[in-house]
């Protein structure tokens, strides 16, 4: 590309008249030796930024660790096993429905309450889990409500109510709901249960 | 040959985006739950979760147990993935090959050494990619197959070794996807191979494929761009002009496009032809390089004209434009000095869309971004400022964390202050309980075993009640009491107490089968009491446990943490510090280089000016004079 910016200059010239031809070529000089001078620095600019982007990657990886560590520190705070349920969503595999909120009840109290963005419900497209609650329960059998709002293919409002019972035992209680379409033959809500 | 080895990878990533792990059929949500984080872009969160479960899966006894055993394979190639697209090269690099050196079967192998050549070639280390792509061998996942021979072409034009590029990228048959990148990088490569005529066929070629996809449509213009230059430079003006021609007018190669479309009419000595594209081009953004050049060209082609009237004006419009562009290049150079631009990349609404930095360029309080979207356009530039925005990313979770530490010390001083008076009373009402429960299920033991022990030998005495167990009792005691007088009252009273005994015996006897039934159901029916109790009596040590858990054994991980985020934090701050000198360095270096060329060009129309009046003026003197 270099030496066809040159060749282009030349043409140029070519047709110019004499003192603008004179100036041109000194602009060139100048030019010239100012891009050297540019492409100089940018090679230094590029090894000082590359040699930051190492040190850029380590310490993400020490964050990472850090992260890990506090959501560790965290589950055994605030969620240890004895009483940890979590509440996952997923959509069933090629359902067209568009989400807009899920709402969440345990034993009647309102636990989780979330209206899905663009992205968000693009990621449970594409097979994404979302977990919508991390909380406590004691060992035992539970009510579960959920209420899913959405809208169908053809722009129509959709809204369902699903009940279950799950029994927390002394490990953790992961359940998983999958959503879908009323027209997609699938259940609207369904529980499993995970290990 | 930068440019083709960018445009390779964009390629490369947008195949591999689509085809990486997804949520079918899936059997993990914890991996579930890192694709949602990862979709949406989020992967520091979506590599913390999937590092963890990953380091989970690994430590457990018997994996093959675990959920994410179906998944694993996937697992280990979205954790290089997620670092990759966390710009984490050196882990990523990592993480794929402990898949390649793991015992994975033949196809998934392959694909490993195909990332892992992705990443060397990302990274410039061209050697390390062609011996990456040399362990690929036998079955190799189709979907794939395109990518890594289109890889394998663009290491080797990388490499200097066009004509092998040329072998490879002449049989590869690719979808639509990579048809318009194969296409033009054959161009490119049979042009470093030294065969023009086949390049420029080849490039004629790419330039009339037919494609809707952005991306296609982007390598079909640059395709024409080069070729038209590359016939330009060859002399070849009007089929140069033809290739310029199908440049699309409001693609990113236009402004080139038409800058050099009139170049070609006016080595043709077509000026008027000339002056169409550089009109068009004179309208546009006036920060864009082929615009300034064209402000320049458009009075040039006048002149050439002999219109030098209209020369003389055109150049004073390029003067004045010249004149602002420096005026705007100097407040960009202050607002950068001033740190305004840095402070517009962090800003939340910047980062919106994924195109965040060309939207950097509607930023109203960021003049500069104007002059910086070439540079902003280079690889390692992009790099510096996304590292730019992750630190950022790092240190609000960082200063996050420590408040978060705050609160779980909050949490645990406040659940000590609750529990410490409650447990001492507790435990003691639980340790006289305790003894009660104990020596109830010791009795009830002991009477499980003698009904099982009388099973083999009946023992009839051990069912009687307790009141037969005093009759027997006071009968055996006057027998004693009785003992062996002959005397007659005393032999009447033995005999009456024998009798008792007898009567006794009896129904001991004879009910025996009846009672020990009855003890049986008895013994049966405290079953589920004693259950229940046990129950009770676990639920009631684990929450006596987990109160202790709840706020005993956290200070030292609490203590290091912090000390872990400070230091992080620290370090974040520094470099963000340095990362941000360098970023508003090469913006002003930019800049300046930017502001260097205006003033020369500014010359350049003040010369213009002046000789177009010389001219003009010699001109209109020669009509008066004939």
């Amino acid at each position: 590309m270099q030496t066809l910016c040159n060749v282009v200059l030349n043409r140029r010239m070519r047709v110019r008249c004499r003192p603008i031809l004179a100036a041109r070529v000194f602009v060139c000089a100048l030019l010239l030796c100012l891009g050297s001078v540019h492409s100089w620095a940018q090679q230094n600019d590029q090894q000082q930024m590359r040699g930051l982007d190492e040190q850029v990657q380590e310490i993400k990886s020490d964050v990472l660790s850090i992260a890990q560590e506090l959501n560790r520190l965290e589950e055994r705070l605030l969620y240890p096993s004895g009483s940890q349920v979590a509440i996952f969503i997923a959509l069933a595999k090629g359902d067209q429905m568009r989400l807009d909120a899920v709402r969440v009840q345990i034993d009647g109290q309102l636990v989780a309450h979330h209206i899905y963005s663009f992205k968000e419900l693009e990621a449970l497209r594409k097979g994404g889990v979302q977990r919508i609650y991390v909380g406590n329960v004691a060992t035992g059998d539970h009510q579960l409500e959920v209420l899913v709002d959405g809208k169908l293919e053809g722009g129509a409002d959709f809204s369902r109510t699903e009940r279950f019972t799950f029994r927390k035992e002394v490990k953790p209680k992961p359940l998983g709901l999958t959503l879908a379409g009323p027209n997609s033959g699938n259940t609207p809500i369904a529980l499993g249960e995970w290990q | 040959m930068r440019t083709p080895r960018r445009l390779i990878a964009i390629g490369v990533s947008l195949a591999l985006a689509a085809g990486s792990a997804t949520g079918s059929d899936l059997k993990d949500l914890y991996f579930g739950e890192a694709l949602y984080h990862a979709w949406q872009g989020h992967y520091f969160d979506a590599l913390q979760r999937l590092d963890t479960e990953v380091a989970m899966y690994r430590g457990l006894d018997q994996p093959e147990l675990d959920t994410l055993h179906f998944h694993i394979n996937d697992a280990e190639f979205s954790v290089g993935d997620f670092e990759l697209n966390y710009r984490m090269h050196h882990r990523a690099g990592r993480a794929i090959k402990a898949v390649l050196e793991g015992a994975v079967d033949e196809a998934v192998r392959n694909e490993a050494a195909f990332r892992l050549a992705r990443i060397h070639f990302q990274k410039g280390q061209l050697d390390d990619a062609l011996t990456a792509l040399a362990r690929i061998k036998g079955t190799v996942p189709v979907e794939i197959s395109d990518d890594i021979e289109f890889l394998r072409a663009n290491v080797y034009m990388a490499t200097g070794r066009p004509s092998e590029a040329v072998k490879v990228l002449a049989q590869l048959r690719s979808d639509e996807s990579l048809a318009g990148f194969v296409a033009y990088n054959l161009g490119i490569a049979l042009l470093q191979d030294g065969r023009p005529q086949e390049a420029i066929e080849q490039l004629d070629k790419a330039g009339r494929l037919t494609t809707a996809d952005p991306a296609g449509l982007a390598i079909r213009d640059k395709s024409n761009l080069v070729l038209g230059t590359i016939l330009f430079e060859s002399g070849n003006f009007e089929r140069a002009k033809q290739s310029l021609d199908l440049v699309r007018l409001e693609g990113a190669f236009s402004n080139q496009a038409l800058l050099r479309a009139g170049w070609a009419e006016a080595s043709a000595k077509q000026y008027d032809r000339a002056l169409v594209p550089w009109n068009i081009l004179a309208e546009r953004e006036p920060t864009d390089v082929a615009v300034q050049e064209a402000m320049l060209a458009v009075p040039h082609a006048y002149a050439s004209l002999n219109l030098h009237g209209r020369a003389a004006i055109t150049y004073g419009r390029a003067l004045e434009l010249f004149s602002n562009q420096i005026k705007r290049i100097d407040a960009s150079i202050g607002s950068v000095r001033e740190g305004r631009f840095l402070k517009a990349l962090i800003r939340e609404e910047t980062r919106q869309d994924e195109g965040w930095v060309i939207s950097l360029r509607n930023l109203p309080d960021a003049p500069e971004t104007y002059y910086l979207m070439e540079l902003m356009a280079s690889h390692d530039f992009q790099t510096a400022l996304h590292n730019y925005l992750d630190l950022e990313e790092l240190r609000s979770k960082l200063i996050t964390w420590k408040t978060s530490l705050d609160a779980f010390e909050d949490v645990i001083r406040l659940r000590a202050e609750n529990y410490e008076p409650l447990l001492p009373q507790v435990d003691a009402q639980f340790r006289k309980l305790d003894s009660r429960i104990r020596v109830r299920l010791e009795q009830r033991k002991h009477l499980s075993e003698r009904l099982k022990s009388i099973l083999t030998a009946p023992r009839p005495e051990f069912l009687a009640t307790a009141e037969e167990r005093n009759a027997a009792e006071r009968i055996a005691f006057i027998e004693k009491q009785l003992g062996d007088s002959d005397n007659p009252g005393t032999v009447a009273l033995r005999q009456r107490a024998a009798r008792l005994r007898g009567a006794l015996t009896w129904r001991l006897e004879t009910e025996y089968h009846e009672r020990l039934t009855a003890a049986h159901v008895h013994l049966n029916e405290l079953k589920a009491p004693v259950d229940a109790l046990n129950l009770q009596y676990e639920a009631f040590v684990r929450e006596r446990q987990s109160a202790t858990h709840s706020y005993v054994g956290y200070d030292v991980q609490i203590s290091r943490l912090r000390e872990r985020v400070s230091d992080g934090l620290q370090r974040v701050d520094s470099l963000m510090a340095r990362q941000g000198h360098m970023i508003e360095s090469v913006a002003i270096n930019q800049l300046q280089a930017r502001r260097e060329r205006l003033v020369a060009q500014q010359t350049e129309a003040r010369y213009g000016i002046a000789d177009s009046y010389d001219r003009a003026e010699r001109a209109q003197s020669g009509v008066e004079e004939r």
